[in-house]
């Protein structure tokens, strides 16, 4: 047996699977989004029905909301745990990256927990401050996962600048948010845009979350499932499907070009 | 300078509280008798009994497809990581990227992409190896990629050549050079599809029978309709399971990282 041919049968079972279970069904996906009465016009059906390009721009308005706040946040944290050494930093560490596990549902109940009828915010304030299935609450479940997935990109790159960047900088004499402002970001920069192409793309595609937290609130994974489930609007479910992939999968592909990490987009 | 220190360690304070804070509540809600009037109404595992009695099976379901999902994830991901591995180039880039699709699209667009050309195959559609194709779809990436990234680094081609001197066959070779050298991306990236498999939710949701619920989607079906001790009894066993897990995993990704820098 030659080790060509041996390449090639390590290949094989990669290749039956993908082909059935991915290439397949996406070709499918792609066909059945033309297969409804309008045919490929239900792209055009899209931008012609105001729900749809609502419930578009408010999950475009809620992500870049979240991916704003995750890099501020995400941002600050990492920078502080990567240059001080303290006790109790590495169990600051584990807590911030611990949802990484958690499926988007429990991050709603989550929200719920704080923020729902029986939830610490309105056990602790006078009156009745319920805001879990508000945009707000979407915003908080969102920002939840994507703190942790923000993080650990922006360390792994904080790790790699040379420290001798900012000690030049300082020893000609400039101050700390200089330092910050004209070292740190610039060479941050390809970092926290591959960071929040990530938070974006994973807001844009949370559907555990949503699905708990979003029970008035049109996003577009929830009209896509109700659009399939109670409409059972099969051509148009698929077609709102492959929009969204399409965003998501070119955010990502720009993201890891400029990163090169492994990154998911769960929730 | 002091001043921006107190205050970079506020926020992160803060952000580990948001993180935080709800998850201590859940565990806490678990194991109160009544929630609603506090840790006073006492300490009580019958929330957490109850969960168990209600859904020990989807608990089982998961684990199953878990270990299920582990077992094809390793005999697909490590043979293609291998041939990947061996002639690096524009080809096996393509290749790995297109695998990579699925952490790309949301699971819901697959899960759709799936039911529309498997959904009338009855006997597969209502068999738990639907949910399994679903997992593996997702899982696949991490472990080839984690396998990739050991032989990456190690000289593949020289210990593989030497082994031929000796008079091993390509199949010797890789039962014997390859897979002992690639434990540890198995182990890192193992780790990894049995937590993401377990927590899996977005694909499931759409893949599941009344039948088949696997503890994400027993999760969610507790958040709906049961009370909130329930709920947070049935999360607690559910932070029990992953979060060993995560930590494994994550030991497990920063030992290869370090093995092989």
């Amino acid at each position: 047996m030659s080790i060509r041919f041996f390449s090639l049968a390590c290949l094989l079972p990669l290749a039956s699977f993908t082909l059935a279970f991915l290439a397949l069904p996406l070709t499918r996906l792609v066909l059945g989004a033309a297969s409804g009465d309008d045919g490929w016009g239900v792209y055009w059906q899209i931008l012609q029905t105001p729900r749809y390009i609502s419930a578009l721009l408010q999950t475009i308005w809620i992500s870049a909301t979240v991916t704003v706040a995750a890099l501020a946040i995400s941002t600050t944290a990492a920078l502080f745990l990567q240059r001080n050494r303290f006790p109790g930093r590495s169990l600051l560490l584990s807590v911030l990256t611990l949802p990484l596990a958690f499926p988007g549902v429990v991050v709603g109940f989550m929200i719920i927990l704080l923020a729902g009828r029986q939830g610490l915010v309105n056990q602790l304030t006078p009156g009745h401050t319920v805001f879990a299935y508000s945009s707000f609450g979407l915003f908080l479940g969102y920002l939840y996962f994507s703190i942790p997935r923000v993080l650990l990109t922006v360390m792994a790159a904080a790790e790699k600048i040379d420290p001798a960047l900012e000690e030049a900088a300082r020893t000609l004499g400039a101050p700390a948010w200089r330092v910050t402002w004209d070292v740190l970001l610039p060479a941050l920069r390809p970092a926290l845009i591959a960071a929040g192409a990530i938070a974006f793309a994973t807001a844009m595609g949370a559907f555990g979350t949503a699905f708990t937290l979003a029970t008035d609130i049109d996003v577009l994974p929830m009209v896509i499932y109700t659009e399939f489930t109670l409409s059972a609007n099969f051509a148009m479910a698929s077609a709102l499907s492959v929009v969204l992939g399409l965003v998501t999968w070119g955010l990502l592909l720009t993201a890891r070009s400029l990163s090169g990490g492994t990154i998911a987009a769960g929730g | 300078m002091r001043i921006a220190k107190a205050l970079q360690l506020t926020l992160t304070l803060l952000a580990c509280a948001f993180l935080l804070v709800p998850t201590i509540q859940s565990v806490l809600a678990g194991v109160t008798a009544n929630y609603f009037r506090g840790l006073s109404s006492g300490l009580t595992l019958k929330w957490v009994a109850e969960v168990w009695s209600l859904y020990s099976g989807s608990i089982f379901l998961s684990i199953g497809l878990a270990l299920a999902c582990l077992v094809v994830t390793t005999l697909i991901g490590v043979p293609a990581a291998y041939a990947l591995a061996r002639r690096p180039g524009r080809g096996s880039r393509v290749i790995e990227e297109f695998v990579s699709l699925p952490l790309a699209i949301p699971g819901l667009a697959l899960a759709l992409a799936l039911l529309q050309l498997y959904g009338s195959l009855q006997g597969f559609r209502a068999h738990w190896s639907f949910i399994l194709v679903g997992h593996v779809l997702y899982t696949l990436p991490f472990m080839l990629r984690a396998v990739l990234a050991v032989l990456a680094a190690i000289d593949l081609r020289s210990l593989e050549e030497s082994a031929a001197t000796l008079g091993a066959g390509p199949w010797r070779r890789f039962i014997d050079v390859v897979v002992p050298n690639a434990l540890p991306g198995v182990l890192a990236g193992g780790l990894t599809v049995v937590t993401l498999s377990i927590g899996e939710f977005n694909l499931t949701w759409m893949l599941h029978t009344p039948f088949l619920k696997t503890l994400p989607v027993g999760l969610a079906d507790s958040y709906a309709s049961m009370r909130l001790e329930i709920a947070s009894a049935y999360t607690l066993v559910f932070f029990v399971m992953i979060v060993p897990l995560l930590m494994a995993m994550q030991w497990a990704s920063s030992r290869a990282q370090r093995m092989f820098r």
